[in-house]
This record gives C-alpha cells, sequence and structure tokens, in this order.
C-alpha cells in the first residue's frame, strides 16, 4: 500500500479496481471495456477478474450508455462509464445535459446520481479526426455536472476515487498524452479535498494556470523562464467546475499576474471564466491584464498541424513575456 | 378471436368518400387480427388465445372508476389552465384505457418511467393527483419522491426516459429481484435514437423492461406515418423480442397484454413492446391547436371507441352497477375536481432561495458564493425599508 511509481494510466486502472473491490455497487461500463481493456488499456484486466456483470461491454451507442447508467444509479448503482473519446461524447450529451445533470434538482434532492463519466480528452497524440477535442467548458457551464482533470498519476488515482465516491456525476477528463507519464502515487495516503487548485510550483513574478494536460507545459515554461531569472508559480486548476478561485486569488495576489493556458479553444472556454473571476477578485493586486493561451476558434486541426494549434512551450512564454512587459 | 369494431370497417367499405375518413381508413392497423381486443367499442366481451382474463365484477368496477377519475382530474388541470391557475396542461383524454389497464397489471415492486402524459398511471401508483400540477403550475419539476411510488419523475425530452427504465431493469436483474420495468412513450418518440437505443440494450442484456407505446396518432400535429413505415410494433422484431399491438381504447386489453409482458419480463424472458393503439382526443397541451391539422370527423369516428363508454355499456348492460353506483361515482369525480381545484390554488410559490437548492448533493463552490450574493442582495432591500 505504500507509494509506487505508476504511469498515469495504470493508476486509473488501480483506482478502477480499489473501487469494484471496495463496492459491490460499482460497475465499469463502455465501448471495448472489457476483453480489450478498452482501446487504451486502461481497464486492462478488469472484466477477466471481476466478470462481465461488473465490467460491462456495451453497445456501440453513447447516449444508451449514459442513458442506462443513470437507470442503473437509480436503481442504487454507482456506473463507471467509459467515453472512447472526446469526440465521441456529443451523441449522450442530451443525456448528461438534460438528464443526469438535473435530475437531482428535478426530484428537489431525492433522487441521487452518482454516475461518472471518464473521458479520455485532448491532442498531441496524431489521432484523427474527433479523437483530440477539448469540450470541458461545454461541461463546465452545465450546472447539476462536476467536471475535473488530473495532471499526474497520483491525482489520476485519488480524484477517479473520490469522483466514485460523490453522490453527484462528475465528468472526469483524462488527459490522454499523459497515459504513459509516470509519478509516484500512494494509495495509503489521505486525499486533498477533489476540487481543490493546487500550486505545484512556486514563484514570485506571474502565476500559470493550467490544468490535466497542459500542467506539464506549464511546468516546462516555468522552468525555462527560470533560465531567464522570472519566477514563475504554477497553478494546477484540477477541476473545471466548481473552480478554486481562492487559491488562483491569493497566488495572483501574490504575483500580480495571471497567464491561463488550455488545450481548449480561447472564446468562451475556462480561461475566459477565470479572467473575468479574477479581474473582478483582484483589480488592485493585478499588474497586467489577465492573458490565455489556447486552441483557436477552428475545428480541431488535422494532426500535422496540431503542433501549431496546441499550446507550446513558445507560445506560452510569449504570453509569459507579454504580461510581464506591462 | 380479435374483432375489430365496425366503426372502424366502415370507411374502408364505403369507398371512403371523403378524404378524411380516407386517411382514418388508412391509419386502422394493417392485420386487423393482430389487433388484440377482449371489449369491443359495443361493449361486449371478446375472446383471445393468448390473453385471457377473467376480471370479477369488483375488479371491472374498480378499472371503470379509475377512468371516469382520471377523465375528471384531467378535465379539472385543462380548466384550471384555461383560468391561468396553471401554466400548461397535457391532457390524456381519450387513453385512459391504454393508461389504467397498463398502470393496474403493475405490482407494488415493478417500476415505472412515465413520460409526461401518464397521469392516469401516477394515479394507479397512488401518487396523489395534486402533486402531478406542480411542474404545470412552474412551482417546481416533479412534485413527488419517485421511490414512494416507483414511480419516476415525468421526462419532457421525448424518448429519454426509456434508456433510463432499460437502466433500472438491468439493475434489477443484477440484484436478482422479482420485479419488472415499464417504460412509457409516444409514437413521436418512436423516432429518436434514445428509443432505439434502449430496445438494443434491452435486448442485449434481456433486461426485464416492458415498453409501453401509446400510439395516438399525432406527435403534436405529425401524423403516425411521418414517424413509421411500419407499424410500430413490428419493430420489435428487428431487435430480437416480440412486439403486440393492443387497442388501446380497451382497458381489459391493456391491462391483459401488459400483465403477459410484465409477467414475461419478471421470469427472465426478457423486453417486450407494446403498442396501444389509441387516439389523443384533446390537443398535445393547451397551447396546442389540433383544429389546425386534423378533422372533426377524426374526432367523431374515434369517440364512437371512447374507452369508459364502452365499459360502462358493459357493466350496465351485465348488471354489474346500478344507478346508484354511477350516482355515487359521479358525487366521488366532483369531491375530486373540487380537491385539486382547491390544492391548486393554494400550491405555494418556492422560496427565492430555493434557486440554490439541489444543484449538487455534495455541494459546489460557485453555487454557495452566488447563494450569498443573493442573500446579501435580497437582504439590502429590506435594510433599506428599514431605513425609510
Amino acid at each position: 500500500m505504500a507509494a509506487e511509481k505508476m504511469s498515469l494510466s495504470k493508476a486509473i486502472n488501480a483506482s478502477l479496481r480499489t473501487a469494484l473491490e471496495s463496492d459491490p455497487k460499482v460497475l465499469i461500463m463502455g465501448e471495448d471495456v472489457g476483453k480489450l481493456g478498452g482501446v487504451f488499456r486502461v481497464t486492462d484486466g478488469l472484466q477477466k477478474d471481476f466478470g462481465e456483470d461488473r465490467v460491462i461491454d456495451t453497445p456501440l451507442a453513447e447516449s444508451g450508455i449514459v442513458g442506462t447508467a443513470i437507470g442503473l444509479a437509480l436503481r442504487g448503482y454507482r456506473p463507471v462509464v467509459e467515453i472512447q473519446f472526446d469526440g465521441f461524447v456529443f451523441p449522450a450529451y442530451d443525456q448528461i445535459v438534460t438528464q443526469l445533470a438535473k435530475m437531482h434538482a428535478r426530484s428537489l434532492g431525492k433522487v441521487k446520481l452518482p454516475v461518472v463519466i471518464r473521458i479520455p480528452y485532448g491532442g498531441g497524440i496524431g489521432a484523427v479526426e474527433h479523437h483530440s477535442e477539448s469540450p470541458e467548458a461545454l461541461f463546465a457551464h452545465v450546472a447539476g455536472l462536476k467536471v475535473i482533470s488530473p495532471a499526474n498519476a497520483s491525482d489520476a488515482y485519488w480524484m477517479l476515487q473520490q469522483a466514485i465516491g460523490s453522490d453527484d456525476p462528475v465528468i472526469y477528463f483524462e488527459p490522454k498524452r499523459r497515459y504513459h507519464d509516470k509519478s509516484e502515487v500512494d494509495t495509503a495516503a489521505i486525499p486533498g479535498p477533489l476540487h481543490a487548485a493546487r500550486v505545484v510550483r512556486p514563484g514570485a513574478d506571474l502565476t500559470l494556470a493550467a490544468y490535466g494536460p497542459m500542467v506539464k507545459v506549464a511546468l516546462d515554461a516555468a522552468a525555462a523562464a527560470a533560465e531567464e531569472g522570472k519566477s514563475i508559480e504554477v497553478v494546477d486548476l484540477r477541476s473545471m467546475s466548481p473552480i478554486d478561485f481562492d487559491t488562483i486569488q491569493r497566488s495572483v495576489e501574490r504575483t500580480g499576474r495571471l497567464v491561463v493556458v488550455h488545450e481548449a479553444p480561447v472564446f468562451l472556454g475556462t480561461g475566459s471564466e477565470i479572467a473575468a473571476r479574477i479581474t473582478e477578485r483582484c483589480f488592485y493586486h493585478l499588474q497586467a491584464p489577465v492573458l490565455r493561451v489556447g486552441g483557436f476558434h477552428s475545428p480541431y486541426p488535422p494532426s500535422r498541424l496540431e503542433d501549431e494549434y496546441l499550446p507550446g512551450l513558445d507560445r506560452v512564454l510569449d504570453a509569459v513575456d507579454r504580461a510581464l512587459a506591462y | 378471436m380479435t374483432v375489430e369494431s365496425t366503426a372502424a370497417r366502415k370507411p374502408r367499405r364505403s369507398g371512403a368518400k371523403r378524404s378524411t375518413t380516407a386517411r382514418d381508413a388508412k391509419k386502422q392497423p394493417e392485420g386487423q387480427t393482430e389487433l388484440v381486443q377482449l371489449l369491443t367499442p359495443e361493449g361486449e366481451r371478446v375472446e383471445h388465445p393468448e390473453y385471457a382474463i377473467d376480471p370479477t365484477p369488483e375488479e371491472l368496477r374498480g378499472l371503470y372508476r379509475d377512468m371516469v377519475l382520471t377523465r375528471r382530474f384531467d378535465a379539472e388541470a385543462t380548466t384550471l389552465q384555461r383560468q391561468g391557475e396553471l401554466g400548461l396542461w397535457a391532457s390524456l383524454l381519450g387513453q385512459e384505457a391504454a393508461q389504467i389497464g397498463s398502470g393496474r397489471a403493475l405490482r407494488d415492486d415493478d417500476y415505472v418511467f412515465p413520460t409526461y402524459r401518464e397521469h392516469g398511471v401516477a394515479w394507479c401508483r397512488g401518487v396523489d393527483p395534486t402533486n402531478l400540477l406542480g411542474m404545470f403550475r412552474g412551482v417546481n419539476h416533479g412534485g413527488w419522491d419517485p421511490n414512494s411510488n416507483n414511480f419516476h419523475l415525468y421526462t419532457i425530452v421525448i424518448g429519454s426516459q426509456t434508456l433510463h427504465a432499460t437502466g433500472y431493469a438491468m439493475g434489477v436483474a443484477k440484484d436478482g429481484a422479482d420485479a419488472a420495468v415499464l417504460a412509457y412513450f409516444g409514437d413521436g418518440a418512436s423516432s429518436q435514437g434514445d428509443v432505439a437505443e434502449s430496445f438494443t440494450f434491452s435486448a442485449v442484456y434481456n433486461a426485464p423492461v416492458v415498453f409501453f407505446c401509446q400510439n395516438n396518432q399525432w406527435a403534436i400535429s405529425e401524423p403516425t406515418e411521418k414517424q413509421t413505415r411500419v407499424p410500430l410494433y413490428q419493430r420489435a422484431q428487428g431487435y430480437g423480442f416480440p412486439g403486440v399491438r393492443v387497442d388501446g381504447n380497451d382497458v381489459l386489453a391493456c391491462l391483459a397484454v401488459t400483465k403477459a409482458a410484465l409477467e414475461r419480463a419478471r421470469t427472465g424472458q426478457g423486453p417486450m413492446l407494446i403498442e396501444a393503439f389509441t387516439y389523443r382526443m384533446g390537443a398535445h397541451t393547451t397551447s396546442d391547436d389540433p383544429t389546425r391539422y386534423r378533422s372533426p370527423e377524426e374526432r367523431e369516428l374515434w369517440e364512437t371507441k371512447d374507452p369508459i363508454l364502452r365499459l360502462r355499456t358493459l357493466l350496465t348492460r351485465e348488471g354489474l352497477a346500478d344507478d346508484a353506483y354511477f350516482a355515487e361515482l359521479e358525487r366521488e369525480s366532483d369531491a375530486l375536481a373540487k380537491r385539486v381545484r382547491d390544492a391548486v390554488r393554494a400550491m405555494p410559490d418556492p422560496d427565492d432561495m430555493a434557486l440554490f437548492e439541489h444543484t449538487y448533493a455534495d455541494g459546489h463552490a460557485l453555487v454557495d458564493e452566488e447563494r450569498a450574493q443573493f442573500a446579501e442582495y435580497q437582504a439590502s432591500f429590506v435594510t433599506a425599508e428599514e431605513g425609510i
């Protein structure tokens, strides 16, 4: 039970295994999650050990997966469903938005819907269309849903445990290009609050806020900036609904500058909300406007162009320089 | 032996002189032998080889009472909408037999997933009818605890609940429970992907769910022909489970077929589709104007198949109910209508702070922040008033 170095995908697998072991009401559902172990092998070995009744291969119908998960939750189960890729969630979007998100409120709290929807998301793996999107803002905008994304193996393990334990529906975005990144996971640790942001690198001159796959880019940017004598603080948001504005605020009150980085299009994205709220909260502390770095207002491009579309080290450093120039 | 009503046959025999009746004739079932009927529009009992039923006189009177009270409740709600007490009402007028027949087939431990028109089924489940009116008055989105009556909240998005029913039924099977799930939807919803997916999932997992489609001929202004090119009950075959068309205005046939389907599901034989061939006598909702899209003749034709009238004919002819019984039921109807009227008018608006309740089970920082801001804003008015 001690700390162990494992990849982010293995941490999710371990987390699912722990959940299946500790609560007989937990179910895994999705396309190819059984014998294949998922197209990313995240559910590898689970059906073998827990059976087809607990780890359920479903028909290829996303609305059906989420809609039946809702019914199972109404019966007292805790389904953890896998949507194979980010761009495939939209057939289920109606069930998620009109039913899953609202049923607790509709019933005046009488029914609970502990459904977790795992979605491998984001680009950088050279995939074809619909396999690299970052639709988190579309879910964070919907009241009734919680939206989270781990950036490392430890968070991947613990945040999924906490999501499964939550009585609210949780959209759990997995940064697929970080699946193979390894880090320490202490499965005996006591995790912090699920929706708390975390300062992952302290600094004095500027705050970089990121989540999921972009935390690594932000940390790399901070390290590169340090070589030029700039002290960058990096905050891993971890949760996009709710967003821990208090932690960002405390950081910005120290540094006076904020740059938000995410893969999703900048327009009306998570960064827009953070820029607006932090401007309200930190108006007299800000020495520069809050800047955002992210995807463009275009469909996710063919993979040969994705390095231009995705925020990389240079685009992040450029924004850092612009903010520091004020 | 099934018997199709003479009223339905007439237009076809007469050569369909009027275009409206020609269409009416076309809307009748293709293969008449497929329509399960146990009580003709003339109030005569007929036999069916697969779906025999032998209700006691008390049960027959009970079904009649259910239908009469449901119709009266529905009429009162329509009136309350016209009087401005409800924002909207979705009338079930004409569908009493489909709802009471199927609803009375249920056992207490079965679970129901309705649309927004299943007032008669709610009645059968013991949901207080006044609780159905909250969402139409605009004070809540569903005013009952689904688990108290095993009757889920009304679902407005068409067909969504068929998947919830299927998932719930998968859970029933996992629990090893001896219960079934009954999912309601309409002819319009049969076009939705969710209904197709619920057929797929329920068949693949052999879920104990019965799909009860009330084909009331119209999805707002769109006729069934705009939803399907084959009779709806035949859809089931392609998914690998049986489908049957029942006379939806025949309460006995609806009861018998639903009972059989639920029993089938409970004993591990999987899902079944029942198409109750019926008619929505009123508008889709009080916002709708059916005179724009259908003829008075069509409604007149279906009035000859009235579900309540035909059972009353049977009760009277066989001496199972007398004038005193009908008079007493009338008094009971009046009392129900008054109770509903009074309850609606007394229904309080929700408290302002209810805006922030129940969005999440575990709480949410943004909701907390907005609740506090709104409370402060509200309090500022009190302070201002106190200042004056």
